[in-house]
């Protein structure tokens, strides 16, 4: 599903990401684990294509394509998705009216029928109890006045409706209590199926208590010093960053 | 422009899709402006004595004002001298006999306005909305449909030359009363050579059945367009009335200095609404409208209310403010504002609200969006009188950036001399986020329904003010017009 090889990347004009081979296999769940600034973000960036991100070294397939070639809402129809770190607001915009044009946009790329206003509608509701979004966030506008906890949500459920092949999710535990950690995790592996590829990304191990990965990688100045099985975890848990050092 | 954005480019220099020219022969005159030119014009209206007489004082106080050099330099907008003898004053679609029925209306001219999306013919009016509309060509008025639908409960509807020949009381008793002649430089020069516009009269305790709208046109070269438009909602009356207006593409910049004045007398209300799209000129700032318009409406009643929103797309440079007098007692004024300007545009715009009555309130959302190197200026009054006990006022001035080449500023004058009023002031300035834009682009949205969906969403509460048959109407010509530069 994704290979990345030998990926250099900056952001800005700032070298990050400084040599990854990953590949992630349709139906394989991997997670990346690293300290602060180990360049995990700017990963999730690159794939998704966000401006002021450049790479500068090696390449990225997706499904057989070359990813870094497509535009940033290609990759997105393409079956892209990034559930943001920080999701933004956008005042004045109904999230109910964003993600109808959302899931148009995607269903035209596919050339499926875009859905109408009923259609979206009870779909969105079946999606919303897996996520327990109250109705009331549909009406207001995108993630404005939401609390963390519901802007997670709201990701997920975007993740739902959209169903990408390949899913990334930044730090999508930061900012969560514990029960709101769980529904995001039950919408996350709600999603798990043979033919979908996820990526998480995670500073924490708890989020791989409830969304348990096939592999784990440690990411640190830029490059993988590490992979393993889902045990590397809780190793990692126990022992600290410090414990896997530093390539530099 | 951002290189990184092809498509926004294509769109930012999408062409006006308003810009062709109507091969309809007018009847003009010579430029130039004169006391024969504004005897001419009286004349070819067969005007009455005191209406000529108005014209004639408006006239000497806009040349001493000329003179006087008075022509409006505060506001922050740059433009070249402006030649007033070189202006024509008057342009009739030829030829220029009134008509009974739309049979006898130029077919070109019938063409231009089905055009515009605008059908002259009821019969042909699709939907079931029913739009009352007075189409003005040039300097006057072509067509007023659903005129005897209205004719049946009282209402006044028709263009302003007519109203001076069957309604020469209404007219003698309200023009001039909101907005007088020697009230500033455009609007005098406007009092002299005005050549028609729209009137309406909805009558005591009558609420208007429909839209009421009018369609302004500009279409000869070298004409100035100065209409006037009178609306005056008697006791307990409501209407809700809509103008339009474009212009063909020209690289001469042309003058549009109209005068709007509302009246509402006790518990009356009047909703007008504008959605402004004349020739804006080129994307190199070639052309376009020089819009310098006044708009007044006085609240003389008590519990009466005016509200004014308005969707600036449009024009070279515009130059208004429409303004609210709360006289009567708990009347209330709003003004609801979205200005856009992208490329060279200017816009310089506002409201007065004149608080006299007591417990006056007036609300103002104020919206402005630059793109290019659009400038972009909120200027507002608010003035709470000795009397106005209890006065209350809230304003929202919010400007949205698009690019690093334009500009937003905000100039709120508050004048407060009753102790008891309220007065709240709120002001933003953003930029369009990168972020929030690829957050629409990670979600599958182009690059343009991305800015379309952000703008609208800034817009939003302004938006929600206009009828509902006009939102998506103002909607897509935002998107249209607004896609500038972003980065």
């Amino acid at each position: 599903m994704l290979e990345i090889k030998n990926l250099h990347a900056n952001a800005g004009d700032t070298p990050i990401i400084k040599g990854i081979d990953l590949n992630i296999g349709a139906g394989e769940v991997h997670a990346i684990m690293g300290p602060n600034g180990s360049g995990k973000s700017t990963l999730s960036n690159v794939l998704a294509g966000r401006p002021g991100y450049s790479v500068t070294r090696g390449e990225v397939l997706y499904a057989g394509q070359n990813l870094l070639d497509m535009p940033t809402e290609i990759r997105a129809r393409e079956g892209v998705f990034l559930a943001f770190q920080y999701p933004v607001e956008i005042p004045g915009v109904g999230n109910s009216y964003f993600l109808k044009t959302s899931v148009n946009a995607v269903r035209t790329h596919r050339g499926e029928d875009e859905l109408d206003a009923m259609d979206f509608l009870s779909i969105c509701e079946e999606k919303m109890k897996l996520v327990e979004m109250p109705s009331d966030l549909m009406s207001r506008s995108i993630n404005e006045g939401f609390s963390g906890g519901e802007k997670k949500r709201n990701e997920i459920l975007q993740m739902l409706l959209l169903e990408p092949k390949l899913c990334i999710l930044d730090e999508t535990d930061s900012g969560l209590d514990i029960d709101a950690l769980r529904v995001v995790a039950e919408g996350v592996n709600a999603m798990r199926s043979p033919d979908r590829a996820m990526l998480v990304i995670t500073h924490y191990q708890r989020l791989l208590d409830y969304i348990v990965p096939d592999r784990v990688h440690v990411l640190s100045g830029g490059q993988i010093v590490r992979s393993g099985g889902k045990e590397l975890a809780g190793e990692l848990e126990a022992k600290g960053y410090g414990w896997i050092g530093n390539p530099e | 422009m951002s290189a990184q954005n092809p498509e926004l480019e294509r769109l930012a220099n999408e062409e006006y899709k308003y810009g062709f020219v109507s091969d309809i022969e007018s009847d003009q005159i010579a430029p130039g402006l004169s006391e024969e030119v504004v005897r001419l014009i009286s004349a070819k209206k067969e005007e009455p004595a005191w209406l000529l007489d108005f014209r004639l004082k408006a006239l000497a106080r806009f040349q001493e004002m000329l003179e006087e050099k008075h022509e409006p330099g505060w506001a922050k907008v740059d433009y070249p001298e402006i030649n007033y003898q070189d202006i024509i004053y008057y342009s009739a679609p030829k030829p220029s006999v009134e008509v009974e029925s739309l049979d006898e209306v130029d077919p070109e001219l019938l063409r231009t306005y089905e055009k515009l999306g605008i059908s002259l013919d009821e019969q042909k009016r699709l939907s079931g909305v029913k739009v009352a509309v007075d189409a003005v060509f040039d300097s006057v008025s072509v067509a007023t449909t659903y005129r005897a639908e209205l004719e049946k409960q009282g209402i006044i509807f028709c263009s302003f030359s007519e109203a001076v020949k069957n309604h020469p009381d209404l007219i003698k008793k309200y023009l001039g009363s909101v907005v007088p002649y020697s009230d500033n430089f455009f609007a005098c020069l406007n009092s002299a050579v005005f050549s028609d516009g729209s009137f309406a009269y909805i009558p005591k305790g009558v609420r208007c059945p429909m839209e009421l709208s009018t369609y302004f046109r500009i279409n000869s070269a070298g004409t100035g367009q100065f209409e006037r438009t009178l609306l005056v909602a008697d006791e307990g009356a409501s209407v809700s009335y809509l103008e339009g207006c474009t212009a063909p593409m020209r690289d001469e910049n042309q003058l549009h200095a109209a005068v709007v004045e509302l009246v509402a007398l006790d518990d009356a209300s009047i909703k007008y609404s504008t959605v402004q799209n004349w020739y804006p000129g080129d994307k190199n700032g070639v052309g376009g409208i020089y819009n310098f318009v006044t708009k007044r409406g006085a609240c003389r009643g008590k519990r009466s209310k005016i509200s004014w929103t308005q969707v600036e797309t449009g024009s070279a440079i515009t130059w208004k403010y429409p303004s609210c007098i709360l006289q009567g007692d708990d009347s209330v004024g709003e003004f609801y504002s979205v200005a856009m300007t992208n490329n060279y545009q200017q816009a310089d715009t506002g409201t007065k609200m004149i608080h006299i009555g007591k417990n006056t309130k007036s609300t103002i959302i104020s919206k402005g969006i630059s793109a290019g190197r659009g400038q972009q200026t909120y200027r507002g009054l608010v003035k709470i009188g000795r009397k106005a006990e209890g006065a209350r006022n809230y304003s929202q001035c919010d400007s949205l950036l698009l690019g690093s080449e334009c500009g937003a500023h905000t100039f709120p004058y508050l004048d407060v001399e009753n102790p008891s009023a309220t007065v709240e002031h709120e002001a933003t300035t953003s930029k369009i986020g990168e972020d929030q834009i690829f957050y629409c682009l990670q979600r599958g949205l182009s690059e343009e329904d991305a800015i379309s969906i952000i703008v609208n969403g800034f817009c939003k509460e302004v938006l929600r003010e206009l009828p509902m048959e006009f939102a998506v109407e103002a909607q897509n010509l935002l998107s249209l017009s607004l896609e500038g530069s972003v980065g």
